[in-house]
C-alpha cells in the first residue's frame, strides 16, 4: 500500500495571553500539536483517540487544512499541502478530496437548508455543479447513504438522528473525496442506530475506496472500525499500531489506563491504575519532560528530564515511553499496590 | 395482578425508594404525550440500580417526576413514589423542597451547566450545607472545603474560590457530587453523570459516586443510555422503552438471560471489547408516537419480531424467575413459576 496522507513532524502552537511589545517575558504558546508524524494508507482507517484537550481536533483541522501548521509538512497524494495557506486551499482542487463528517449533524447542518440543499452545497462550491448534474449527484450520494429521496426535501429538525447522520455523510462523500475525516460521527446517536451508521461507513469505504481518519473517544467503536489506532496525549503521539493489538496489549501506560477505563458489557475489569489528576498545562511545556510525567503510574525521575521518543517495537507498533516493552512486570507492581 | 408493580422479591432490605405505577403526561400543542406509563421499581440502601434506555425512553422523566422537578407542562397522572413512608407524589411542593437536597439529591449531565456560573463552587457547597447540612455561618466555609477534599479535589482551599468555568468537566462533576452528598441523602439520582466526560475521568467519577454510596449507605439510581456502564456499576438494571419498563433484573441475569426482545436487541447493538462490527445488529424501527390516543398496549410491538396476537392486550410486568421481571407476552425465555413474594 502507498501512503495517501503523510504527516511529517507537524506542530501547531497558538499564542495565549497578551503580547508584550516591550521586552519582558516571551509570548507564551499553547502547544496544541507537537511533532506529530503519521501516515494514512489508501483504503486504511486510522483511529485517533485521546482525552479532550489532547490535540485531536487541532490535528484534524490541520489535516483538513482549515488551520495552518506552525511546523512540519503534510503530504497528500505526494503533494505538499502545508505550504498552501488555509485561505487559498479553500479554493484548491484538492479541497474536494479531503472531506469531513462533523460530530452532531443536527448541529453542524444549516437548519435552514433542506437535506438536498445541504448535500448540494459543497458540490456547488467545490465542483461548480449546477442544474441536472447537481441533482443527479445529490441523489447518487443520498442513495449511497441509504437516504430515501422523499426525505431530501426535509429540514434537519424533521429528520431523526440517524437520518441526520446520513445527511452529514452524504454531504461529505458527494464530492468523491479520497480521504474522509470523521469526527465522532456516532457520538450523538443511540446504540440502536449507531450500528447501522457504522456499517454504512464500512460499506462506503469498501465501495468508494476511501481512507478514513476516525476521531472518537469511544474505544469500543474505534476497535470495530479501525485498522490502526493513534493515541495522543497533550499534543503528542504516545502510541500507535494495529488497533486490535494496541487494545489487547497496550505498550504505553496512558493507553493502558485508557483501555482499562472503558466500561465493558461482560463486567470484566482490566486491572490498571486509575488516572487521577489533570493533564499538565499545554502552555510552553518542558521540552525535556514526558508530557505524561506526574500523572503516570510508572513515572520515575528520568521521565522528568528526558522526553521519551516514539520507538519502533516491530509489527507496526510504536510507543513513546522509556519503559514500554519491558514494563509489564513494572505495571503489575504498580497496580497491585 | 397489580400493574407494573416491581417484580422484585423482598430479598432486598427495606427499599429506600419504591416507585409504583408512576405515570406522567405532558400537555403539548401536539396533544397529550403519555411519557411514562405505570412504571415501578425499588431500590434499597447501598444498592445501585440503573435505568437504561434510548433517548425518549422516559428515564429522565422518571427521575424528574420523583424529584418533583417536572416542567410545567408535565403532570403526574398516577402512581406513588415512596421514600420510606413519604409519598413524594402526594407531598406538597413546599415540603418537597425540604426533602430535595436533604433526603434525595440529584446530579446531572453537563455539570458546568447545572452549577451557578457566577458563584464560586465553595459558596455553592456552603449554601447547601447551610440549608440542609446543619452548618452554621461560622463553619459553612470550612465544611465546604472539607467536602471538596472528600471528593478528591486537590488543593481544596484554593479551588473553593474558583468559578465553574475555571474547573474542568471532571472537577465540576466532583463539585456536583460534593453538593449532592453534602446533606447525606438517602437516595442519589445520577442522570447521565459521566456523559461528555473522558473515559478516564468517567471511571474516576463513577468510582467516587460508588465510594460515597458505600460510605453513607445511600441508594443510587444511575440513569444512563450506556448498557456497558450500567453493567459495570449497577447491581440491578431496569430497561425502559417508550415510557414503559420492559425488564427489571439483577445485572448478571439480565445480561446473560435477557427475556424481553428489546433488551436482547439492545445487548446485541452494544459494542463490546471483543466481537466485530458484523456481529452487532441494530434495533429496527423507532419509538411510537406517544401523542396518539391509541398507543398500542405494548409500545415495542411495532418493532418486535416476536409479536403475536396476544400483544394487543395490556402487558404487565411479571416475574419470570425470582427477581427477574419482564413485561412481554412472548418472552425469549419461558416464564417460570411466579417468584415468591412477587405479585401473583
Amino acid at each position: 500500500m502507498t501512503a495517501l496522507l503523510e504527516l511529517e513532524n507537524v506542530g501547531k502552537r497558538f499564542p495565549v495571553g497578551r503580547r508584550r511589545f516591550f521586552g519582558g517575558t516571551p509570548q507564551p504558546h499553547v502547544h496544541a500539536v507537537d511533532d506529530v508524524s503519521l501516515t494514512v494508507d489508501r483504503g486504511e482507517t486510522v483511529g485517533l483517540v485521546g482525552e479532550s484537550g489532547c490535540g485531536k481536533s487541532t490535528l484534524v483541522r490541520l489535516i483538513t487544512r482549515l488551520l495552518d501548521v506552525t511546523t512540519g509538512k503534510i503530504w497528500f497524494d505526494r503533494r505538499e499541502l502545508a505550504e498552501v495557506p488555509a485561505r487559498v486551499f479553500a479554493r484548491d482542487d484538492d479541497r474536494a478530496h479531503i472531506q469531513m463528517v462533523f460530530q452532531d449533524a443536527g448541529e453542524s447542518i444549516n437548519p435552514r437548508f433542506t437535506a438536498a440543499n445541504a448535500i448540494a452545497d459543497p458540490l456547488r462550491r467545490l465542483l461548480g455543479l449546477r442544474g441536472e448534474a447537481l441533482t443527479a449527484r445529490v441523489e447518487e450520494a443520498a442513495l449511497q447513504c441509504g437516504l430515501p429521496s422523499e426525505l431530501l426535501g426535509r429540514f434537519p429538525h424533521q429528520l431523526s438522528g440517524g437520518q441526520r447522520a446520513r445527511v452529514g455523510i452524504a454531504r461529505a462523500i458527494g464530492t468523491r473525496p479520497r480521504l474522509l475525516v470523521l469526527d465522532e460521527p456516532t457520538a450523538a446517536l443511540d446504540v440502536s442506530v449507531q450500528v447501522t451508521v457504522l456499517k454504512l461507513l464500512q460499506r462506503l469505504k469498501a465501495d468508494l475506496g476511501l481512507s478514513y481518519i476516525f476521531v472518537s473517544h469511544d474505544l469500543n467503536v474505534v476497535r470495530l472500525l479501525c485498522d490502526r489506532v493513534v493515541v495522543m496525549y497533550l499534543g503528542r503521539i504516545v502510541e500507535s499500531g494495529p488497533a486490535a493489538e494496541v487494545f489487547a496489549a497496550p505498550l504505553h501506560p496512558y493507553t493502558r489506563s485508557l483501555v482499562a477505563a472503558v466500561p465493558r458489557l461482560d463486567g470484566e475489569r482490566v486491572e490498571a491504575a486509575r488516572l487521577t489528576g489533570e493533564p499538565r498545562s499545554p502552555i510552553d511545556p518542558d521540552p525535556n519532560a514526558c508530557r505524561f510525567h506526574g500523572r503516570c503510574p510508572v513515572g520515575v525521575a528520568r521521565c522528568g528530564t528526558e522526553m521519551p521518543p516514539l520507538r519502533d517495537f516491530g509489527g507496526g507498533r510504536f510507543a513513546a515511553c522509556h519503559f514500554a516493552g519491558q514494563a509489564g512486570d513494572r505495571w503489575d507492581k504498580v497496580t497491585s499496590t | 395482578m397489580m400493574l407494573a408493580s416491581h417484580a422484585v422479591p423482598a430479598a432486598t432490605p427495606a427499599p429506600v425508594l419504591r416507585v409504583e405505577n408512576l405515570s406522567v403526561a405532558f400537555h403539548t400543542r401536539g396533544g397529550l404525550v403519555r411519557a411514562l406509563d405505570r412504571v415501578g421499581f425499588s431500590v434499597g440502601a447501598g444498592q445501585t440500580m440503573a435505568l437504561v434506555g434510548e433517548s425518549g425512553s422516559g428515564k429522565s422523566v422518571t427521575a424528574y417526576a420523583i424529584m418533583g422537578l417536572l416542567e410545567a407542562a408535565g403532570r403526574i397522572t398516577g402512581g406513588r413514589a415512596l421514600l420510606g413512608d413519604t409519598d413524594l407524589v402526594a407531598t406538597p411542593p413546599k415540603e418537597l423542597a425540604r426533602i430535595r437536597g436533604r433526603r434525595v439529591a440529584m446530579i446531572f449531565q453537563n455539570p458546568r451547566a447545572a452549577l451557578n456560573p457566577i458563584r464560586t463552587v465553595g459558596k455553592q457547597i456552603a449554601d447547601v450545607l447551610l440549608r440542609h447540612g446543619g452548618a452554621t455561618r461560622a463553619n459553612a466555609w470550612d465544611r465546604a472545603i472539607e467536602a471538596l477534599r472528600n471528593v478528591g479535589i486537590p488543593d481544596p482551599a484554593r479551588r473553593a474560590k474558583a468559578y465553574p468555568f475555571e474547573l474542568s468537566g471532571g472537577m465540576c462533576q466532583r463539585v456536583m457530587i460534593a453538593i449532592a452528598v453534602a446533606a447525606r441523602p438517602e437516595l442519589l439520582i445520577a442522570d447521565e453523570p459521566t456523559t461528555g466526560l473522558d473515559v478516564t475521568t468517567q471511571a474516576v467519577v463513577m468510582d467516587l459516586i460508588q465510594q460515597m454510596a458505600a460510605e453513607t449507605g445511600m441508594a443510587t439510581i444511575l440513569i444512563t443510555h450506556d448498557l456497558a456502564l450500567a453493567a459495570e456499576r449497577a447491581g440491578r438494571i431496569a430497561v425502559m422503552h417508550a415510557g414503559h419498563m420492559v425488564e427489571d433484573a439483577d445485572t448478571a441475569s439480565l445480561l446473560s438471560r435477557p427475556s424481553h426482545p428489546y433488551t436482547a436487541r439492545l445487548i446485541a447493538a452494544t459494542p463490546t471489547a471483543a466481537g466485530s462490527l458484523d456481529s452487532l445488529s441494530s434495533v429496527p424501527g423507532g419509538l411510537p408516537d406517544l401523542r396518539r390516543a391509541d398507543i398500542p398496549h405494548c409500545r415495542y410491538a411495532a418493532r418486535c419480531e416476536r409479536r403475536t396476537d396476544a400483544c394487543d392486550q395490556i402487558v404487565e410486568m411479571r416475574a419470570h424467575t425470582p427477581g427477574h421481571g419482564v413485561a412481554c407476552w412472548n418472552p425469549l425465555t419461558p416464564m417460570g413459576q411466579p417468584a415468591e413474594g412477587a405479585p401473583a
